[in-house]
C-alpha cells in the first residue's frame, strides 16, 4: 500500500524564553510512517508528546529537524518546509485532524461548521449542506441543535462537531487526537465506525485513543511511544 | 489562491524623525489571503499599514501591486492620481476611528453608495437598494438608510464604515484594528463576513488587530511586528501554539482567558 504519511528523524524542542530559557525535548529523530488503510494508534502515558506528533503532521508545530512527508495527488509534500498558502491548501483536501478543541466563530450555526469543511474540500453549496447534514444525524446531534452555533453545546455534542466537520470530508490522511473522548458508549460506537470505514475506503491514520476497547476496534498497529520517545 | 502573490512588500522603511518606525520590512499577501499584523502598541504595525496602503510614502523599498489585468505595478512610482484610482477601486481602508472613513454629512446610504458611484454605478434605485443591501448584511437596519453616521453609536458607524468599504467590490482591504470597539456578538458576525468574502470572492485582507483570538479565527497568516520589524510570522496556528520568538511567547502567555 501507498505511504500517505511519513515522519522522517523528526525532532522537537520547545524553548522557553521567558521561563529562564528552559528547553523541553519532546522528540529526538523520530521517523514512522502510515499506509493507505493503515490505523497506527499511538500509545503510553499522557504527558509524553504524543499530540505533539499529530500536531507536527499538521503542520501546527514546526519540527527543529526532520521531514514531514504527506502524499497528495501523486505529489510529495514536506510539510516542514512547506509554505503556510500549501499546507493550508493540504489542509482543505488531503490532511484532516480531529483535535481535543472546538474553535469556531461565534454565532456561526452547527450545520455551516460542518457544511464549511465540505465546501473548502471543494463541494458545491447544496452538496456541501447535504453532507453536513447527513453527518451530524450520523453523530447524533438532533436537528434542532443544527441552527445553533457550537459555542453553546456540551463537551461531547462540541466533540462531535469536531468529528463531524473532519468525517464530512473523505480525506486521504487523517491525525486523531483522542476523538472518543468526552463520549458515551452510543456515540463512541459511532465514531469507531466512521474511523473503520474510513480507513476501509483507503484513508491513512494515525490517532491517539486512550479508550483500549476503540483502540482495539480501529487500529492495524501500535506506536509505543514510551519506548520511542523516552530517548529524547 | 493563485501561485503569484497580490501585493508585494520590498525593504519597507520609515521614520518620524530619527525614530525608525517600519524598518526593512518584507511582506507578501496572495490573493484569498487573510494576514493578521499583531504587536504591541508602538511596534510599528500602523506605520506599515500606511505605507502598503498608499497613504504614507516609505522612506525606501517598493510595494508591488498585481492588478486585475495581472500588470504589476509600482505603487510609490505611481502618479498620485493612479494611486488614488487605485484606493478607491482595487482597495478598500477601514479605519480604527469610523469617523476618518465616514462623510459625516452625508446619509448612511450617502456613504455606501458614494463607493459605488466612484466605481461608475449611477441608476439612483440601484445604488439606494445595493447600499440597504449592505447595511442588512453588517446588521443594520436598511430603514435608518437616511440617517448620518452621527446618529449612529460607535459600533454602527464601524458597521457602516466596513460595508462602505466592501460594496465595491475591492480585490484587497486594509483594515486597522476593525472590531476593537465593536460589541462581541457583532464582531463575531463582521469576523464571519469577511471570512466569507475571503472564501468565496477571493478577497484579500491585511488586518492590524492586538486581539489574538480575532487573528486566530480570521487570519491564514499571522506576522508579529516588535520595535519596527517583523519578529515572526507564518500560519496563525502554528505561530499563536508553538511561538518562537521571546516576544511571540509573552504576547501569546499574556492573553487572558475569557
Amino acid at each position: 500500500m501507498t505511504s500517505m504519511l511519513r515522519l522522517v528523524d523528526v525532532s522537537k524542542s520547545f524553548v522557553l524564553h521567558n521561563q529562564g530559557g528552559i528547553v523541553l525535548r519532546v522528540l529526538d529523530r523520530l521517523s514512522l510512517e502510515v499506509r493507505a488503510q493503515e490505523c497506527v494508534a499511538l500509545v503510553g502515558p499522557s504527558g509524553i508528546g504524543k499530540s505533539t506528533i499529530l500536531r507536527i503532521a499538521h503542520g501546527n508545530y514546526a519540527p527543529d529537524s526532520g521531514r514531514v512527508i504527506v502524499a497528495a495527488d501523486g505529489r510529495a509534500t514536506d510539510i516542514a518546509a512547506a509554505p503556510p498558502r500549501r499546507i493550508l491548501a493540504l489542509r482543505r483536501d488531503t490532511l484532516g485532524h480531529v483535535s481535543q478543541f472546538l474553535r469556531v466563530i461565534p454565532r456561526v450555526p452547527s450545520i455551516e461548521v460542518v457544511a464549511e469543511a465540505a465546501r473548502d474540500a471543494g463541494a458545491t453549496p447544496a452538496e456541501a449542506r447535504a453532507r453536513a447534514e447527513a453527518m451530524l444525524a450520523r453523530v447524533g446531534i438532533p436537528e434542532r441543535l443544527w441552527p445553533l452555533s457550537p459555542t453553546t453545546f456540551s463537551g461531547g455534542e462540541q466533540q462531535r462537531i469536531n468529528i463531524a466537520r473532519v468525517f464530512v470530508v473523505p480525506y486521504p490522511v487523517l491525525l486523531l487526537d483522542e476523538p472518543t473522548a468526552s463520549l458515551d458508549a452510543e456515540n463512541r460506537r459511532i465514531v469507531v465506525g466512521l474511523v473503520r470505514e474510513a480507513r476501509l475506503r483507503g484513508a491513512a491514520i494515525l490517532g491517539i485513543f486512550h479508550d483500549p476497547e476503540a483502540r482495539e476496534a480501529v487500529a492495524t498497529s501500535e506506536i509505543d511511544c514510551t519506548a520511542v520517545l523516552r530517548a529524547a | 489562491m493563485t501561485d503569484l502573490p497580490l501585493l508585494t512588500a520590498t525593504s519597507l522603511s520609515y521614520a518620524y524623525g530619527r525614530r525608525m518606525a517600519c524598518q526593512d520590512v518584507d511582506l507578501e499577501i496572495w490573493p484569498g489571503e487573510v494576514v493578521a499584523i499583531v504587536g504591541e502598541s508602538g511596534s510599528g504595525k500602523s506605520t506599515l499599514l500606511g505605507c502598503l496602503s498608499g497613504r504614507l510614502r516609505p522612506d525606501r523599498g517598493h510595494v508591488a501591486y498585481r492588478d486585475r489585468d495581472g500588470a504589476v505595478l509600482d505603487v510609490w512610482a505611481e502618479p498620485e492620481a493612479r494611486r488614488r484610482l487605485l484606493m478607491r477601486t482595487d482597495w478598500g481602508m477601514v479605519h480604527q476611528n469610523p469617523r476618518d472613513g465616514l462623510r459625516l454629512r452625508v446619509s448612511a446610504g450617502g456613504n455606501v453608495g458614494e463607493r459605488l458611484m466612484a466605481v461608475g454605478a449611477r441608476h439612483y434605485g440601484d445604488i439606494r437598494q445595493a447600499a440597504q443591501a449592505w447595511l442588512e448584511r453588517v446588521e443594520i437596519d436598511p430603514a435608518r438608510v437616511d440617517d448620518l453616521p452621527l446618529a449612529f453609536s460607535g459600533g454602527m458607524q464601524q458597521r457602516l464604515q466596513i460595508a462602505r468599504v466592501l460594496v465595491s467590490n475591492p480585490r484587497l482591504v486594509f483594515m486597522d484594528e476593525p472590531t476593537g470597539g465593536l460589541d462581541v456578538s457583532v464582531q463575531a458576525r463582521l469576523l464571519d463576513l469577511i471570512r466569507g468574502l475571503s472564501r468565496d470572492l477571493g478577497l484579500s485582507a491585511l488586518v492590524v488587530t492586538h486581539d489574538l483570538a480575532v487573528a486566530r479565527l480570521l487570519a491564514h497568516r499571522i506576522v508579529v511586528m516588535r520595535g519596527g520589524g517583523i519578529v515572526e510570522h507564518g500560519l496563525t496556528d502554528r505561530v499563536l501554539d508553538d511561538p518562537h520568538h521571546p516576544y511571540t511567547q509573552l504576547l501569546v502567555s499574556s492573553v487572558l482567558p475569557a
